[in-house]
């Protein structure tokens, strides 16, 4: 299974570093973002009490990664049912390689392509604004990104494989995505000093919230803080759920 | 699903040295295999329980009208989709306890192709046979080797979506081949290409069972195709199989050849007459034309020259056709094989004699 798995990672990898407008196309919000929005950001936190942190950049910057990892992830399965639509899967399905390594070569390069994407907002924060995070934190963040990738891209994955739609799968992501985005403080911390008791509330239920609060502890480089904890197990719990979604998606033999 | 999919990684998933069924064993066994879909609240099953053998190194058609469960069974058969009833075995293995076995035997051409327009050919082939366990060496081997067989040298840098449609789709048969199975089911292998792209596939499926004495499972839809290439035909409709043997087998099914005769003036004398020659059947008239069906259409000619000479009837044309597949579908099916053609209405009214 490694060996295959291994195999589809090289493909996938391959593939688009042969053509790396997806690196350019994915940061290319998130850069809009830093520069359009965090100068406005950084009067707001430091006249405004209840945000996270006082430096506006070390609130944004791990929002925007979880942002990048989602969106990358999320839209995982448009890709695949591209190959699908080509014969690509079918052509993969019909040899004798683990299903699992099918899914798992794939959400694998989905993780190091989120990394990348990370990396580089990290990279061009770092250099064209005032970021102040310990590396230790900064290095936790990509890693936080990657395995949200693989939750994401491994659910993406198995829903594009049940609905078989390309037309259907991105509205869905779509509609799914911005309450999402939104109830987890990404662009404003859903904080109690912050947001009235409901919204508060209802951002709480949504597991992205806590993702997005480990990231930015991580930033913080407050390693102990309880959100960091609680964030990193919903995450590897998703990321289980995820995992065993995609596979038994993949191992079903009309999927 | 009731089985596991995983195996171990080893040696053991090489290509099949050993060989997988012996001479004259069945290399397909199906019994009973049937598929059901839900199609908006309703059944529809595309295949209706069928029963076929096909024995090892034979080149077997499988044809049929588009929708008549040609791609379900086959995706059934390569254990892409899980039959709803029946059993098979593929290559020697169970289809449902060993599809890992079946699919290290078998070679699997889909219908729409089944390469990423951005890949090169060269790394396509390279990966389809490390799939299948090849280490790098020999999938470099193996991808050199089909390109030249499938003349597709010299390609192998190039993205798939540069190729043109017969490279495209020999691509896919390369990529078909590359473990060197002993049994390839080839969909639809022509559809779409021009005819010379067709001719020239049907040359390199020749030869590479010919070369490799592979078993080869192929549906299409053109009876020149099943034809020209099959050693034996199933022909199948409505999830079913109405027939199977040789061409000339199913052809000697419609009874005999068609001589067609125009004549100037008194087409229901000339009727009567050919009613009179041995074996004569189908007898009809369509204005100036009479056509009937005779077992032996050049022997019965002369007699039936003479005849109509006799009385007086001038003739403009003769035609003796020997019957084609087209003739056999039509007899078996009531309709001819490519629906969206309609059939032609002289065929129509014999028929309806």
């Amino acid at each position: 299974m490694l060996h295959d798995t291994g195999l589809i990672f090289t493909r996938d990898m391959k593939l688009s570093l042969r053509n790396p407008t997806w690196l350019l196309i994915g940061i290319m919000q998130p850069l809009l973002y830093l520069f359009l929005f965090g100068p406005l950001m950084v009067t707001v936190v430091r006249n405004t009490p209840g945000f996270p942190s006082d430096d506006a950049w070390t609130v944004l910057t791990p929002a925007l990664i979880v942002q990048t990892a989602l969106f990358s992830g999320s839209f995982a399965g448009v890709g695949l049912l591209t190959e699908y639509r080509v014969g690509v899967v079918d052509r993969f399905r019909g040899t004798p390689a683990s299903r699992s390594a099918l899914l798992f070569g794939k959400v694998l390069a989905q993780a190091a392509q989120a990394t990348a994407q990370s990396a580089l907002i990290v990279v061009v924060t770092l250099l064209v604004f005032d970021l102040n995070a310990p590396v230790s934190g900064m290095l936790l963040s990509l890693l936080i990104a990657a395995v949200l990738a693989i939750t994401l891209s491994s659910g993406s994955y198995a829903l594009a494989l049940i609905l078989k739609s390309e037309a259907a799968f991105p509205s869905l992501m779509n509609m799914v995505l911005l309450p999402l985005l939104l109830l987890s403080g990404v662009l404003l911390p859903v904080t109690r000093e912050l947001a009235p008791a409901w919204l508060y509330n209802l951002a709480r239920i949504n597991p992205l919230t806590h993702i997005v609060d480990a990231e930015r502890a991580a930033f913080r480089g407050d390693l102990q803080a309880t959100g960091l904890l609680t964030g990193c197990l919903i995450l590897l719990l998703m990321t289980v759920l995820a995992l065993v979604w995609g596979t038994r998606t993949f191992q079903k033999e009309n999927a | 699903m009731s089985h596991s999919e995983e195996y171990t990684v080893g040696p053991l998933r090489g290509p099949s040295q050993e060989p997988s069924a012996h001479e004259g064993d069945p290399m397909i066994t199906v019994r009973g295999l049937a598929r059901q879909f839900a199609l908006r609240g309703r059944t529809v099953d595309a295949v209706k329980g069928i029963d076929f053998d096909v024995a090892a190194g034979e080149l077997v058609g499988f044809l049929g009208p588009n929708g008549a469960g040609k791609t379900t069974t086959l995706r059934m058969l390569t254990t892409l989709l899980r039959p709803t009833g029946g059993t098979a075995t593929v290559g020697g293995c169970d289809l449902l306890t060993d599809p890992q076995g079946v699919r290290r035997r078998i070679g699997y051409v889909a219908q729409g192709g089944s390469t990423w327009p951005e890949s090169r050919v060269g790394e396509e082939i390279e990966l389809q046979a490390r799939l299948y366990g090849l280490s790098r060496s020999e999938a470099r081997r193996r991808g050199a080797l089909l390109a030249e067989q499938l003349d597709l040298a010299g390609l192998d840098q190039r993205p798939a979506k540069t190729l043109s449609g017969g490279q495209r789709r020999r691509l896919d048969i390369a990529l078909g081949l590359v473990h060197e199975p002993a049994l390839v089911f080839l969909d639809e292998p022509t559809t779409g290409l021009d005819p010379q792209s067709r001719a020239n596939l049907w040359d390199h499926v020749r030869r590479m069972r010919a070369e490799q004495g592979m078993t080869v499972f192929l549906t299409t839809h053109y009876l020149d195709e099943a034809d020209a290439l099959c050693d034996r035909i199933l022909v199948t409709d409505h999830g079913t199989i109405v027939a199977q043997g040789t061409p000339d087998e199913l052809k000697a099914r419609v009874a005999g050849d068609t001589i067609t005769i125009e004549v100037s003036d008194r087409p229901t004398e000339a009727a009567d007459a050919a009613q009179q020659l041995p074996g004569a059947h189908e007898v009809t008239i369509t204005d100036d034309t009479v056509r009937l069906r005779v077992p032996h259409g050049d022997a019965a000619l002369p007699e039936l020259l003479r005849v109509l000479d006799r009385q007086g009837i001038t003739m403009t044309s003769v035609k003796v056709n020997r019957p084609t597949l087209d003739d056999v579908f039509l007899s078996l099916t009531g309709r001819c094989l490519r629906d969206d053609e309609a059939a032609p209405p002289a065929l129509e009214a014999t028929h309806a004699a």
